[in-house]
């Protein structure tokens, strides 16, 4: 092939070779735009001028993020799930943390069947967690309401707090806190002043992935909710009769937020590390 | 624990610090361990009483009554195996795909992208910032009979007029593969990132070629990143109800939606605990085989 065409070889193989050797980072680029085409569709339609049903474009206005409210119950459903997680990820930080370093810093017995209880969540389908928790609420003759809500998250949040926090605490050198001993601190004082803070970006991560998960679940909550409204069970209930671009506001908001939070925190252990 | 010990680094390096302390332990375990216990623990022991319940004649709708009656299961089974099956072919499919579409990535990211690593690894959880069920709605508009998608492969000679992705078993399985992704390329990435650059150096000069250092080097030091990411793929997709219910039709609906309406829609409670205790089951056999073939069994 390559005698036919005298000049174009040397191009067409220099393309090929730079094809060939970088397949690996086109082959990434094509993974990271299916990951965020769909969120690049959820941006684009909330500027949609979509009156009811939110599934085809009909025109760009700002109407929708100037008033994200205005469409029926969709904030009341909003600060549902903003309350329910903050207050299931603050139960869930402290009580997982709590194991995370029991199980870092602690020989004790048992410590195969607490590993094992951490991670049996994990691997339970969320059908099932959501339907034996409604199973023994039924049983009990509790009615599901906004407090099932929070301990269904706490639950299924605990064991994603144990495994960041305990990631953080096996990865600190041992030696600076040997050295903070040697300094004459007590336990106390080395806690307070040397372990807690190294280990605090592993906690403030921990805290921000319970607060997502808990924002974002449906499956559990839809079981354990009974008549209250959660953000994405409105999405849900709504996508039968089409979905407000207000959610569609909502969610992008959520994503640009959440995506300052992270990288503002990364510039900030960067910075840390430096000095 | 194999997906633990896979986002952990450096984790023996505790061994030595471990203090050996009568109480303090226990004190911090309980207020966890009894809200688990209490709450997850107890309920599935919950779901199992009310898997052998009976609706006594005449009761009103919702009311059941323990009879031990252990037939449900066969009953549950025989009614929606189907539904069953299909969940576990869907699940398997999608976390192929997930594989497919992650090892790349994730070996891309921990091999070939220098300064810009921690930014990719952003990238590769922002998704999740969205709500899922917004970017499940998109899905359905992306692969709309209309769209961008279909309208491309419509224009290829051998698609006829009535091709279509929305509501089939293709479009569940996208969704699938797409809303676990994340979970499987972080753990991939743990252990790729873990290999020392210099065994595959190694490997090249003892004159292995880029797939031989690949296929006896690189992948068997990633499979416990591998085992993780598919297991954590797969669980959650195997009892999933959303994307079959948004993507799909009344054919491809999948255990998790039988589940749902059992609950909700037919408050037949029995069928439905009896259908997740057995999918609760299944996946734990199912892990537990795959976890001794893989070889992995530092797990629990």
């Amino acid at each position: 092939m390559t005698t036919i065409n005298a000049p174009m070889p040397s191009l067409s193989h220099r393309a090929s070779r730079w094809f060939s050797r970088n397949l690996i980072r086109i082959y990434a680029a094509l993974a990271f735009i299916y990951l965020f085409i769909p969120v690049a569709y959820t941006f684009a339609f909330s500027f949609n001028n979509a009156g009811k049903s939110n599934l085809v474009w009909q025109g760009f206005t700002l109407e929708n993020w100037k008033n994200p409210c205005g469409a029926p119950q969709v904030c009341e459903a909003v600060g549902n799930s903003l309350k329910i997680g903050v207050i299931s990820t603050l139960l869930a930080t402290i009580l997982g943390t709590m194991i995370a370093f029991a199980l870092g810093r602690y020989k004790f017995k048992g410590r195969t069947s607490t590993n094992l209880l951490i991670f049996l969540p994990m691997a339970t389908p969320e059908v099932v967690l959501g339907a034996s928790l409604l199973a023994m609420f039924l049983n009990l003759r509790v009615n599901p309401g906004f407090w099932t809500i929070v301990i269904s998250h706490v639950m299924f949040c605990i064991s994603f707090v144990v495994v960041t926090v305990k990631a953080r605490i096996a990865s600190l050198d041992p030696r600076l806190e040997q050295a903070a001993m040697d300094l004459y601190a007590n336990e106390k004082e080395t806690f307070r002043y040397v372990t807690l803070p190294l280990v605090m970006p592993g906690i403030a991560g921990a805290a921000l992935l319970a607060f997502s998960l808990s924002f974002d679940d449906f499956i559990i909550t839809n079981f354990n909710s009974g008549t209250v409204s959660t953000f994405p069970k409105f999405v849900y209930v709504s996508a039968a009769r089409g979905i407000p671009a207000q959610a569609n506001v909502i969610g992008s908001a959520m994503f640009f937020i959440a995506l300052i939070i992270v990288i503002v925190g990364q510039v900030v252990s960067r910075k840390r590390k430096k000095s | 624990m194999a997906f633990l010990h896979a986002v952990s680094s450096g984790h023996s390096a505790t061994k030595n610090v471990l203090k050996k302390r009568s109480l303090t332990p226990y004190l911090l375990l309980a207020p966890g361990l009894i809200w688990l216990i209490t709450f997850f623990i107890i309920p599935i022991f919950s779901l199992a009483s009310t898997s052998t319940m009976v609706r006594p004649d005449g009761a009103q709708v919702g009311v059941y009554e323990q009879k031990l009656r252990f037939a449900n299961y066969v009953d549950a089974f025989v009614a929606n195996q189907d539904q069953y099956l299909r969940s576990f072919f869907y699940a398997a499919l999608a976390t192929l795909l997930a594989l497919a579409i992650a090892y790349p990535l994730a070996y891309a990211i921990a091999f070939k992208s220098g300064k810009y690593r921690n930014i990719l690894l952003v990238l590769v959880i922002a998704p999740f910032f969205t709500s899922f069920l917004l970017r499940t709605i998109a899905w359905t508009q992306i692969l709309a009979d209309s769209g961008p998608v279909v309208s491309a492969i419509k224009v290829l000679p051998f698609i006829d007029d009535l091709f279509r992705i929305n509501n089939t078993s293709t479009a569940v399985v996208i969704g699938l593969a797409y809303n676990f992704l994340p979970f499987m390329t972080l753990p991939l990435y743990a252990s790729l990132e873990r290999i020392d650059p210099r065994t595959l150096e190694a490997a090249g000069d003892l004159y292995a070629n880029g797939l031989t250092t690949f296929r006896k080097v690189t992948l068997p030091l990633s499979m416990p990143g591998v085992v993780a990411g598919t297991l954590l793929t797969f669980i959650p997709a195997a009892g999933d109800y959303v994307n079959a219910a948004i993507l799909g039709n009344p054919n491809t609906k999948m255990i998790g939606n039988v589940i749902e309406s059992r609950f909700f829609a037919v408050v037949d409670y029995p069928t439905a605990a009896a259908l997740s205790f057995t999918l609760m089951a299944t996946i734990l056999i199912l892990v537990t085989l795959y976890i001794r073939k893989s070889g992995t069994d530092e797990l629990v």
